[in-house]
């Protein structure tokens, strides 16, 4: 009983870090109908360069070095989507496969720069005191404090984006966006400031999941790709283009990991690739997904 | 006028061995035939299983790599003296074929997955496949010898000329992809061929004249599945073995990148590529820094998808084009 609560919620947690990430793709893909195959390349942007930050302030023992690091990473990722955006992909327009291929290409220049700059040695977050440590959770026992603030991050992520999209203007405007952008253009709105202002926050959640993400388990490159297979996935499972979907896929996703490694380590990768390929045969456009 | 441009081709390629050994001194010409034009023909036709996909069906398929890699993992599980060995006892003329039939049916089973999906679905799903498929590989150890991988994987004698002296690697594997390439060309002008092209154009027409859409589609990922599996059986012995490091993302996208580069207008377009980025490949250190590879090549696609979405094939064909139009001015 102990352990398959700690596995469920491992699986849990997993899927907060995984729902941060797979939200940011999931938000430029539904909105832009962009596949910005450079997600992961945002991840590993924001957990440099937050590093980058972090680590002098941490040296010196700043409690606020993580939150500098936190700030950095996630305003770097904005910055580099807003940019992606603007200069190569918002002039084309419609053309999905060359945006594809477009990103493709960015995320191959900016992994090996990475790697030139950084050089390949894991680095990691320390998390604050105030989020360090462990707590006592019911059935569980003794757990990380940390990963149950990702689960908290992931909550307020998802209410978050819910109410941005279905409770303000610039929601308003992006759903509009969505199912119509030339009427949305004749209304006055200016079309590709908000295409600008989506990529960038569908890149800043991506960010915010690279510095978090990073606090959880060690920075390095590889991971790049790792994130990009699981926002592919968990979009695919949960539905693309839908913030409950992406929740959905990332739960779905966290525990068929965390139940396979518990279960038999050596498939537990199958697992979840068994669960995208009959989620893909019943229903092609995701559980959630628009048809 | 373009068959016999062709058969020129292909002769001038059969004679350039001799060609290099006359005009290079004797270690340079080994060096171009086996590490650049023999290693650019090998990826040429796992490439060319992508472009045949996204030329004639319009699928940009990115498990051609994994599929490839399915290919040599069956080679070098069955054959006998590969390091370690897993089941072994096996010569080359059973793995072979195995492998390659491996591969089609790999091809078929992507293509039964993905036979729902389109355009930039049909990418993700197909790169998520391959890496699932990759990701086992790595962590399984009875089957595929983990991250290690299998090695020793040195190709069969024929009537005496071995494998590893790099002429006849090099024959064997133009003649593969010129018979490859002359059946591609064949297909696509075949009732099967036209049927996957009226897909790619209108599938609801199709549908409607009373094809099965599916079936063709999923028909089309087996003789990619072949073409893949043919490269990638070449390529292991190429390798002398094989790691899951060789059907990794890296890879995946690299095959993506030598396609694109040539361009998917047509089939040749994939050797090509494959040439111009081996060539990047071997002399980045010369041209920008030994271990900035990644960023050359990276900034060459991005350019070219840029530039000329047909890729090289675009640019040539556009170049033609104008020059045309000049002496017709004139």
């Amino acid at each position: 009983m102990e352990l398959a609560a700690t596995i469920v919620l491992n699986g849990l947690t997993l899927a907060a870090l995984y729902f941060i990430v797979a939200s940011g793709f999931s938000l430029i893909f539904g909105l832009m109908r962009v596949v910005n195959m450079a997600h992961g390349t945002l991840y590993l942007v924001a957990g440099y360069v937050g590093y980058a930050v972090f680590e002098p302030l941490y040296d010196q023992d700043l409690w606020w070095a993580w939150y500098a690091g936190l700030a950095a990473g996630v305003l770097a990722a904005a910055v580099f989507g807003a940019l992606l955006q603007q200069v190569l992909l918002g002039w084309m327009q419609g053309q999905e496969l060359r945006q594809a291929l477009v990103t493709i290409g960015i995320s191959i220049i900016a992994a090996d720069q990475i790697l030139a700059i950084y050089g390949g040695n894991p680095r990691q977050f320390f998390a604050p005191d105030a989020i360090f440590g462990s707590t006592q959770v019911p059935l569980v026992g003794g757990y990380p404090t940390f990963r149950l603030v990702q689960i908290g991050v992931a909550v307020a992520v998802g209410l978050g984006l819910w109410l941005l999209l279905n409770r303000t203007r610039l929601g308003m405007m992006i759903r509009a966006g969505v199912d119509d952008r030339e009427m949305l253009g004749a209304c006055g709105v200016n079309v590709p400031l908000v295409g600008v202002a989506v990529f960038a926050l569908g890149a800043a959640l991506c960010g915010l999941g690279g510095v978090i993400g990073s606090t959880a388990q060690p920075l390095a490159m590889g991971q790049d790709g790792r994130f990009l297979l699981i926002s592919l996935v968990v979009v695919i499972v949960g539905g693309m283009g839908s913030v409950t979907g992406t929740a959905v896929g990332a739960v779905l996703v966290g525990l068929a990991e965390q139940l396979g490694q518990a279960m038999f380590p050596t498939y537990s990768v199958v697992l979840t690739f068994v669960m995208m390929v009959a989620v893909l045969a019943l229903r092609p456009q995701g559980i959630l997904g628009r048809a | 006028m373009r068959r016999g441009l062709a058969i020129a081709a292909a002769l001038g390629l059969l004679a350039l061995p001799w060609l290099l050994h006359a005009v290079l001194p004797a270690n340079q010409a080994g060096f171009w035939m086996g590490n650049i034009l023999g290693r650019a023909l090998v990826f040429g036709i796992i490439a060319m299983s992508l472009t045949f996909l996204a030329t004639y069906g319009g699928f940009v398929s990115l498990a051609q790599m994994m599929i490839a890699g399915v290919a040599g993992y069956t080679l070098a599980i069955f054959v006998e003296g590969a390091v370690p060995r897993i089941v072994g006892g096996a010569g080359y003329a059973l793995a072979i074929p195995l492998g390659v039939l491996a591969a089609t049916l790999m091809g078929l089973l992507v293509g039964a997955i993905a036979v729902r999906t389109r355009d930039i679905y049909l990418l993700m799903i197909t790169l998520a496949l391959s890496m699932g498929v990759f990701r086992f590989v790595e962590t399984n150890i009875t089957w595929f010898n983990g991250y290690e991988g299998i090695r020793n994987v040195v190709g069969p004698s024929l009537w005496g000329l071995d494998f590893r002296n790099p002429w006849v690697f090099y024959h064997v594997t133009l003649g593969t992809a010129v018979l490859l390439f002359a059946a591609v060309m064949y297909l696509v002008r075949s009732p099967f061929g036209l049927v996957l092209q009226g897909i790619r154009d209108n599938p609801r027409r199709v549908s409607a004249l009373g094809y099965n859409v599916a079936l063709h589609r999923i028909a089309a990922f087996g003789v990619a599945g072949f073409i893949a599996g043919c490269g990638g059986v070449l390529a292991t012995i190429y390798n002398i073995g094989i790691s899951p490091g060789t059907i990794g993302l890296g890879a995946t996208v690299n095959v993506l990148i030598m396609a694109v580069i040539g361009g998917l207008g047509h089939p040749v377009g994939a050797f090509l590529g494959s040439l111009i980025f081996t060539v990047f490949d071997t002399f980045a250190a010369t041209i920008y820094d030994r271990d900035r590879f990644n960023t050359l090549i990276g900034l060459v696609f991005l350019v070219i998808v840029l530039a000329s979405p047909d890729g090289v094939l675009g640019v040539g064909a556009r170049l033609r084009r104008l020059l045309t139009r000049r002496a017709a001015d004139k």
